[in-house]
């Protein structure tokens, strides 16, 4: 059994089949990416995965724990992180605050104890913030610590975002279009953490990405999805050149 | 401009980050205690109310600037935390007992509405917020019993260890010492991850799910402290008024509560204080000049809800971040003087957001 198995998910809204019937599997330790046009439902398996949609038929499978007895809620405490296409971070609190927000699943600490803010909450918040701090260190963040979200470029904010789902020490990390609306040096930096995090942090990586030198960097497996159907899955020269996604971004030659 | 050297991550965890801040709180602690001694009994009455709006905002700020729960029911954990404590001061209980059954009855409405409305959000939760406060309200009009209902009801002078608190600034320096305890808690909570998963829900709820928080325990945690604040500020409120009727605690009461912490500046704390002053002031304020004035203007009806609303309507448009906030710039240009760029605050583009999935 593989460590990530999704088997014939499908979802639709109204009358459109977004995902239709799409079946993958992750290995533990590999860097797999998803490709397709806009609109063929990347995100919308991610979302489906974060279980904010329920899926309408299907199967999903992350490290012997089946993901549709879980709510949405549950999804970050079993180790799996992610990142939004268009970024979700708090926007009026620092980019320190931010990260600590992705330390919530390790909180041991009780309510009331919160409120006294007594001896093992401090010990705890200083354990978070070294935690926190490897992360900075690691993504180079320290310049943005105190500063507040809504101030920040865009390029930084991606970055934070990334971070904010490292602090979680996750086992499967999804990153939904790192490089977007990255530069070119930016795009290649994203490359090289990623490289990191698989290798150093020993994550798995699922992304989604449009860059196809991103994606042959780092990927070990693509699969390709067309119309919320999979189109093809394989390395990716292999689904690079395959006909039927040329056609879906290219057209077909008449 | 001052420079924190920073050896120890134990330095970000403390509430008073460098010397000036353990220097200017601490005057203001030492000023306010000391105010029986300069103040006649007239102001300090004056401040006490001011305290205690301070407290109802403390609590509503828990709710409405930190988690962006809008509520517009406050007045209900008022009227509850009131009622309970004049009943229980009736029944020949003291303060020690009437308090935290203030802070308690409050703090189960609090949950009562909050197993529900954290399912809301927006205007719908406003709806129900104000709907809960209309009921109590009617409540408490028809509670003959136990609230006297629309007649009214006296309320006994606080007691502690036998002695009754009469003089207005025993009262002050009660509500004072009751109010720093309850500032404490706020800031407590704020530094730890609870007041993070707050102010994740109120910024994204979708990216606080998705990393571990339960956006609806979150919220009904909010809400309950926030009534337990505001039910013990609601305490003090009797023993200020004196004497409670239902109609105290209607709607009005409760837009005033949200304008001041939006006067002040939402989701600091800093905004609860300064809304308090400046709400107290202006009540204070618009009386004395009332009275100044000839009776053909002064003596007009509504001429104090025209003032409130033209106050906050300028600061909506002038200044949303209200009053700390604009407290904020003026701190940095100080401390940037001859750099300061006007630009600063200036509200950057906010980029597109994920397409929400609700």
């Amino acid at each position: 059994m593989s460590f990530l198995e999704i088997e014939n998910l499908s979802i639709s809204f109204g009358g459109v089949k977004a995902v239709d019937d799409v079946s993958f599997a992750v290995e533990e330790g590999s860097v797999y990416a998803i490709i397709g046009p806009n609109g063929a439902g990347k995100s919308t398996i991610f979302n489906l995965l974060s279980r904010f949609y329920e899926p309408l038929s299907g199967q999903l499978n992350f490290a012997g724990n089946d993901l549709l007895e879980l709510g949405a809620k549950d999804i970050a405490r079993l180790g799996i992180a992610r990142t939004f296409q268009n970024l979700e971070l708090f926007e009026h609190a620092s980019v320190l605050q931010n990260l600590l927000v992705g330390r919530h699943v390790h909180n041991t600490q009780s309510w009331w104890r919160q409120l006294l803010f007594t001896g093992s909450v401090v010990e705890a918040e200083l354990e978070h913030r070294r935690k926190v701090e490897e992360v900075i260190d690691f993504l180079e963040l320290a310049h943005y610590r105190n500063q507040i979200i809504s101030g920040l470029p865009y390029g930084v904010r991606k970055k934070i975002e990334l971070a904010r789902a490292l602090c979680i020490e996750p086992k499967l990390l999804l990153l939904d279009e790192p490089s977007s609306g990255l530069n070119p040096e930016e795009t290649e930096e994203m490359g090289f953490w990623i490289e990191d995090i698989r290798r150093d942090l020993n994550m798995t990586v699922v992304l989604i990405e449009h860059d196809m030198s991103l994606v042959a960097e780092v990927s070990d497996r693509v699969l390709a999805i067309v119309n919320g159907k999979v189109a093809a899955e394989g390395d990716h020269a292999f689904v690079q050149s395959h006909p039927d996604v040329v056609s879906a971004y290219l057209g077909d030659a008449q | 401009m001052r420079i924190l050297f920073k050896t120890n991550y134990k330095q970000d965890l403390n509430l008073a980050k460098h010397g000036g801040h353990r220097f200017w709180y601490g005057l203001l602690i030492l000023i306010l205690f000391s105010a029986p001694l300069i103040l006649d009994g007239y102001y300090i009455g004056e401040a006490t109310r001011v305290l205690i709006y301070a407290m109802a905002g403390l609590g509503l700020m828990v709710v409405t600037g930190f988690t962006g729960q809008v509520s517009l029911g406050h007045a209900a954990f008022l009227a509850i935390g009131a009622y309970t404590n004049a009943w229980f001061l009736a029944q020949g209980f003291s303060s020690f007992v009437a308090l935290p059954m203030a802070a308690l009855l409050s703090m189960i409405g609090g949950l009562l509405v909050a197993i529900p409305a954290a399912r809301m959000s927006g205007i719908y939760l406003a709806i129900a917020t104000l709907a809960f406060s209309i009921i109590v309200e009617d409540f408490a009009g028809h509670l003959n019993s136990i609230t006297g209902g629309n007649r009214g009801m006296m309320v006994d002078v606080p007691m502690l260890f036998g002695y009754q608190i009469w003089e207005s600034w025993e009262l002050y320096l009660f509500v004072l010492c009751i109010l720093i305890i309850a500032t404490l808690a706020v800031l407590n909570i704020l530094r730890s991850p609870l007041g993070r998963a707050m102010i994740a829900v109120r910024d994204s709820e979708v990216s606080s799910q998705a990393l571990g928080v339960n956006p609806m325990k979150i919220k009904v945690f909010a809400f309950t402290v926030s009534a337990a604040i505001t039910g013990l500020a609601g305490a003090f409120l009797a023993h200020y008024m004196m004497f409670l009727t239902p109609q105290i605690f209607g709607i009005l009461l409760s837009i005033q509560l949200l304008l001041m912490i939006v006067l002040g500046g939402l989701g600091t704390v800093h905004g609860v204080f300064f809304g308090a002053v400046l709400i107290g002031v202006m009540e204070t304020g618009i009386s004395i000049g009332k009275d100044a004035l000839p009776f053909s203007i002064g003596g007009l009806p509504g001429i104090e809800p025209l003032i409130f609303g033209v106050i906050l309507i300028s600061v909506i448009a002038f200044e949303p971040t209200g009053i700390y906030g604009r407290w904020v710039k003026i701190r940095s240009y100080m401390e940037f003087f001859p750099v300061y760029r006007r630009k600063s605050f200036k509200r950057q583009r906010s980029y597109l957001k994920t397409e929400r999935l609700r």
